[in-house]
């Protein structure tokens, strides 16, 4: 019985191709859009946790305070609950770290460069309020940074990065199932001696539409794979765009496992879609 | 089992009959004749709901076809064997697929055994495996009363079901009906052949109706 449901419709390929061509493009791009989702949210959380556990303290002062100023600096925070560690940064690290924005020919003798502060701070952390109100009594030219204002708007880029990518996937389903109405329409339309045959020998709308739906539904799938195949292939091996691997752009060990269910969600958007059209269609056909 | 209560039927160009009342009972064998374009196939439409009147009721087991349900016309389709005067068959399928479509359709088992039995009766066995267009008048004719029947109908409505046949062949196909009737099948038969009716009237107590003048007549004292 499933043999002869799977005949029923001819073979004749009307909009066969722009079924599996269709449902592989989008595979090929929803694999993408995943990806991007996956590593935004990927990089808010290592960003977030990169940046969570350590802040600095800037001590501007001129030349003649700096020594005492920044020795009673470390004299607060060593005596700080909630600071593991602290330690000033030497000048050739502060040389590094400014080149990266100036240059390497920077002439740092010759500039009035502020004395750093490298401060890890605990689980916990420490009472931020009260640290600060202690430093400005301690070394008015203290400033105690915790790169809050920092993790702010790359925490922000990162989660429109995954509404952008949510919506792009929510635009790729759509016009899967737009793609499949239109090719079951045809379908329909092109096949009209069948529906009545089946019709006249007492064949329910559901039996019929079945008999569409099951085609449209297997072409879709099987576009649908080998979209994912070659969008995951194509994301094997993308340079990395950060220091470390988590930064990334793709995907990253069980994260591997997210676009198979691509080709699944693009079956499903592909049966729904071709059993709404099939139905609408035999409702008309009398 | 099908009535009709005061029909008429047109389609645009002026009635082709009108206050026809007649029933067709379980059981029953009955003969349409009439002249060609009288409207014997339109008749038969009428009856399995392909066309619904322009006036007046056809009631299957008491329920008005033109109240059915898609569902419950495809349901009363099931127990209506229809042998169409154009045959319409799926091209793409054998003759074997064909004959079994009444019962594959409606997701019903399908016994090879028993398509293979009457694909034997009515002279098809060779051909079970042949596409519709690659058979000849006669034999599609033949195929199409196979699978008018292979679902044991309650009633079997048969469009010129000889008309492309020798008289041997077409004695035979009456055999199978009859016996079909005899089990309980109420059966019509749109036909010209005179002889066909005048060999099934020896054999059965068919009745026989004749559309003319925009009428339907019964005609039995005539033969
Ligand atoms: N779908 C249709 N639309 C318009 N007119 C039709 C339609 N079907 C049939 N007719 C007309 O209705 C009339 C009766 O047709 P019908 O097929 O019922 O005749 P019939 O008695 O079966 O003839 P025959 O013996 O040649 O098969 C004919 O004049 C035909 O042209
Ligand atoms: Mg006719």
């Amino acid at each position: 019985m499933s043999a002869i449901s799977d005949q029923i419709v001819p073979r004749s390929g009307h909009g066969a191709w722009l079924v599996w061509l269709g449902a592989a493009a989008m595979a090929f791009l929803a694999v993408f859009a995943l990806a991007l989702s996956m590593s935004a949210a990927r990089l808010a959380d290592s960003w977030t946790a990169a940046l969570a556990q350590s802040a600095t303290v800037r001590v501007s002062a001129p030349p003649a305070e700096l020594d005492a100023q920044t020795e009673a600096v470390l004299e607060v925070l060593r005596t700080t609950p909630g600071i593991e560690d602290a330690r000033v940064m030497t000048p050739e690290e502060q040389g590094d770290l400014l080149s990266v924005w100036l240059g390497p020919d920077l002439p740092l003798d010759a500039l009035p460069l502020p004395r750093m502060v490298e401060v890890w701070e605990t689980a916990d952390g420490p009472d931020r309020q009260g640290l600060r109100l202690r430093l400005s009594a301690e070394a008015p030219g203290a400033i105690y940074d915790d790169h809050t204002q920092w993790r702010r708007p790359l925490i922000d880029a990162a989660s429109r990065l995954r509404a952008v990518s949510g919506l792009a996937l929510a635009l790729i389903g759509a016009v899967t199932g737009a793609i499949i109405a239109l090719a079951a329409s045809a379908a329909l339309a092109s096949n009209a001696q069948v529906i009545r045959v089946l019709r006249l020998v007492g064949a329910r709308d559901r039996f019929i539409a079945r008999a569409f739906v099951r085609r449209m539904t297997r072409r879709a799938a099987l576009g649908g794979v080998i979209g994912t195949a070659l969008g995951m292939a194509s994301m094997i091996g993308l340079p990395s765009l950060g220091p470390d691997a988590t930064s990334g752009l793709g995907f990253q060990g069980a994260g591997w496992l997210a676009p198979l269910l691509v080709p699944v969600l693009i079956a499903v958007v592909a049966w729904a879609a071709a059993m709404a059209t099939a139905f609408t269609v035999l409702r008309g056909v009398t | 089992m099908i009535q009709f209560e005061d029909v008429a039927h047109d389609y645009g160009g002026g009635a082709l009959f009108e206050g026809v009342t007649v029933a067709l009972d379980a059981g029953s064998f009955h003969f349409l004749t009439g002249p060609s374009g009288a409207g014997k196939s339109t008749f038969l439409k009428l009856c399995y709901g392909e066309l619904l009147p322009s006036r007046g009721t056809v009631l299957l087991n008491d329920t008005s076809l033109r109240s059915m349900s898609r569902d419950a016309l495809a349901e009363m389709r099931n127990s209506i064997g229809v042998v169409h005067q154009d045959c319409q068959f799926l091209d793409h399928l054998d003759i074997r697929s064909n004959v079994a479509l009444p019962l594959s359709a409606t997701g019903r088992p399908v016994s090879e055994r028993d398509v293979d039995d009457l694909l034997n009766w009515v002279g098809l066995r060779a051909q079970a495996e042949a596409l519709p267009p690659t058979l000849s008048g006669g034999e599609r004719q033949r195929a199409a009363l196979a699978r008018a029947v292979i679902a044991a109908p309650r009633v079997l409505l048969a469009d010129e079901p000889t008309g492309n046949l020798d008289w041997d062949m077409s004695q035979r196909l009456l055999s199978l009906m009859m016996e079909l009737n005899r089990m309980g099948t109420a059966v019509l038969i749109a036909t010209h052949d005179m002889n066909l009716i005048r060999t099934a009237k020896s054999h059965v107590s068919a009745r026989v109706l004749r559309i003319a003048g925009r009428k339907l007549q019964s005609a039995g004292s005539e033969l």
